[in-house]
């Protein structure tokens, strides 16, 4: 091993030069694979974009740049659908369902990460199968829960189950716990702080990144959800959120692919943009979930 | 103060102590406790007692026994094709997304320059709503004017119908879920990073080729988030839902969810099983039928899942265990 060791760049240095005109050329051809790939990530919204700005004519024929250009387009949508209404039951949606979120899921995940005690491998199992099954499996006695209380056709079904913890966040954010050295938590304790002290004080600072991940998560997936908003506001335009409001936005306009685009666009965008601002959290949050507990 | 005073003194605080920290725990998870319970646990039971009912949300349930169950596996003509389009997902979906994004994050961790912009690219899609992207992907393979079968065009090619050719709609959902790679991407991405070069030296000193290295160093050191990837990719596709309601509603240009028909345009092609689930319960109301399928559901996700899990040993090394 040793001796290996400092062989290594007497060798290195030694390479032949075909081994290094090799090198070379794959280097070219992965990046011009990569680079080939990156343009085929980017013409959808290439073409969604251009398609968002041309007359309704000309997006139904086989052109594929707008002329002319007609940014109305972006105007036009509002007087199309009532996308403000939309905007705002998705956001009221989104903002009440992360904030119980949070409050309920981090003492949880607190309490299974940091603290010891008798029967926390079993919770611990309880919240990986909540996590793990699908949705679909306990939707319809939830849906007749929510029936019987007479909150079908309101965004409220899809909110009070957030703040009764979820799994994910749950798990998530004991991932993170797991990560802090636990004199942290000894040295508050020894000082005599209570438990409640130690998660707000200690943990809830050092956990920030993670928090915000989770909640970023939480926003994003309310902005996104198709088939809550679906089963219990289907029925009650009124109560639609953008998701729904979009996907029935082609069928009641039929074939006014420009308008489509231009409020798909829009819908992606406060997503886009929010991503920008906080990619470094974003990326730090995925690369959590898929490290092994 | 004698020594089994000082014992007894200290029994008792360390009781003391003990009580405290099991109230704490006890308030720390009631929300999740009453959650789980009301939102998870009572469901679970509820559909497995719905299962053996007529149930139509209106009139309360009646036994009808095994019935839901005897006409799901023996009579109903559309579940086997739900089964058979959810199974071909997991057969064809979840491989070719995994292996793509792996292939993507491998030729990233090689590359010298613009790691962060090209990271940025490939995980934008993923940002994007399903439901915009569904439509987005909708009109590019659009046949008659959308830019993919434009542009075949000017290469001369006539392109085929996509979403609205019963053969091509599932393929096409395969290149929506390829554009959204990004999650997990960026999960094989980090493992990959996360390779120590110092092994990578040594086998390369060992005379080992790219491929060799691929194989000895790198999947070995990557297999955790690899059977991450998977389990987490069944499972979605067990639940693969809205692109699949949005892409055949809009394909075919009808309102959604007002004729039956819809559903799973064209032809049954995308009537993969969440979508029949939510007909048969959310459309047609047979809440007891759509319970017995969705214990048919629960029973598979966890036969899946334990299968995966169970077989992972074999490949799967975590770093630290001594095999």
């Amino acid at each position: 091993m040793a001796a290996s060791a400092v062989s290594a760049p007497a060798r290195s240095r030694v390479r032949s030069r075909p081994v290094r005109r090799r090198e070379i050329l794959y280097s070219i051809a992965e990046h011009s694979l990569l680079i080939a790939l990156a343009l085929c990530f980017l013409a959808p919204f290439a073409f969604m974009f251009l398609t968002s700005l041309m007359t309704n004519h000309q997006a139904l024929s086989t052109n594929l740049w707008p002329e002319p250009f007609q940014p109305q387009n972006y105007i036009q949508v509002f007087r199309e659908a009532p996308i403000a209404t939309y905007a705002l039951n998705t956001l009221i949606y989104a903002t009440l369902a992360t904030l119980g979120l949070l409050i309920s899921s981090v003492p949880a995940a607190y309490a299974l990460g940091v603290m010891r005690w008798r029967g926390r491998a079993v919770v611990m199992v309880l919240v990986l199968i909540a996590m793990m099954l699908p949705e679909q499996v306990t939707i319809i006695p939830v849906y007749v829960i929510f029936s019987k209380l007479h909150l079908v056709g309101s965004v409220a079904p899809l909110i009070i189950p957030n703040w009764f913890g979820d799994a994910f966040s749950i798990f998530l954010l004991r991932q993170f716990f797991l990560t802090i050295p636990s004199e942290y938590a000894d040295a508050a304790r020894v000082d005599g702080a209570g438990e409640l002290r130690v998660l707000t004080g200690v943990y809830l600072r050092l956990a920030k990144p993670a928090i915000a991940a989770v909640a970023l998560f939480s926003f994003f997936a309310c902005w996104n959800d198709f088939f809550g908003p679906l089963i219990y506001t289907g029925e009650t335009p009124a109560h639609w959120t953008l998701s729904l409001g979009l996907a029935q936005f082609r069928t009641l306009h039929q074939v006014q692919w420009n308008l489509t685009m231009a409020a798909t666009l829009l819908f992606m965008a406060p997503v886009i943009l929010v991503f920008f601002a906080a990619q470094k959290v974003f990326i730090e949050g995925v690369t959590l979930t898929g490290v092994k507990g | 103060m004698s020594s089994e005073a000082l014992v007894a003194a200290r029994r008792g605080a360390r009781r003391r102590s003990h009580w405290r920290r099991r109230r704490s725990v006890a308030l720390l998870l009631t929300p999740w406790a009453i959650g789980f319970t009301v939102f998870f646990a009572y469901p679970l039971v509820a559909s497995a007692y719905f299962s053996f009912t007529h149930y139509d949300l209106l009139s309360s349930q009646t036994w009808i026994g095994l019935e839901n169950y005897e006409f799901l596996f023996h009579h109903d003509p559309q579940i086997w094709t739900a089964v058979q389009n959810t199974l071909w997902l997991i057969v064809f979906m979840v491989p070719s997304v995994v292996l793509f994004a792996l292939g993507i994050s491998l030729l990233m961790a090689r590359a010298r320059r613009g790691l962060g912009v090209m990271r940025t690219i490939f995980y934008l899609p993923a940002l994007a709503p399903i439901v915009a992207s569904t439509l987005g992907f909708v009109y590019l393979f659009n046949p008659a004017t959308g830019p993919v079968n434009a542009i075949l065009a000017k290469f001369g090619i006539e392109g085929p119908l996509w979403f609205n050719s019963p053969t091509l709609a599932k393929p096409t959902l395969v290149l929506l879920a390829m554009w959204a790679v990004g999650n997990t991407m960026i999960i094989f991405l980090a493992a990959v990073l996360d390779v120590p070069t110092s092994l990578l030296e040594s086998a390369e000193l060992d005379g080992a080729g790219p491929l060799r290295r691929f194989i000895h160093v790198t999947l070995p050191t990557i297999s955790p988030v690899l059977l991450f990837a998977i389990v987490v990719g069944v499972i979605d596709a067990l639940q693969y839902f809205t692109q699949a309601y949005v892409a055949a509603s809009v394909a075919q240009g009808g309102q959604p969810g007002e004729s039956v028909g819809a559903l799973g345009y064209p032809q049954g092609s995308t009537l993969f099983y969440p979508v029949y689930l939510y007909e048969q319960a959310f459309t047609r109301f047979n809440m007891g039928y759509a319970s017995a399928m969705s214990m048919v559901m629960l029973v598979v996700a966890l036969a899946l899942t334990l299968l995966i899990l169970r077989n992972s040993r074999r490949w799967v090394y975590y770093q630290g265990d001594s095999r």
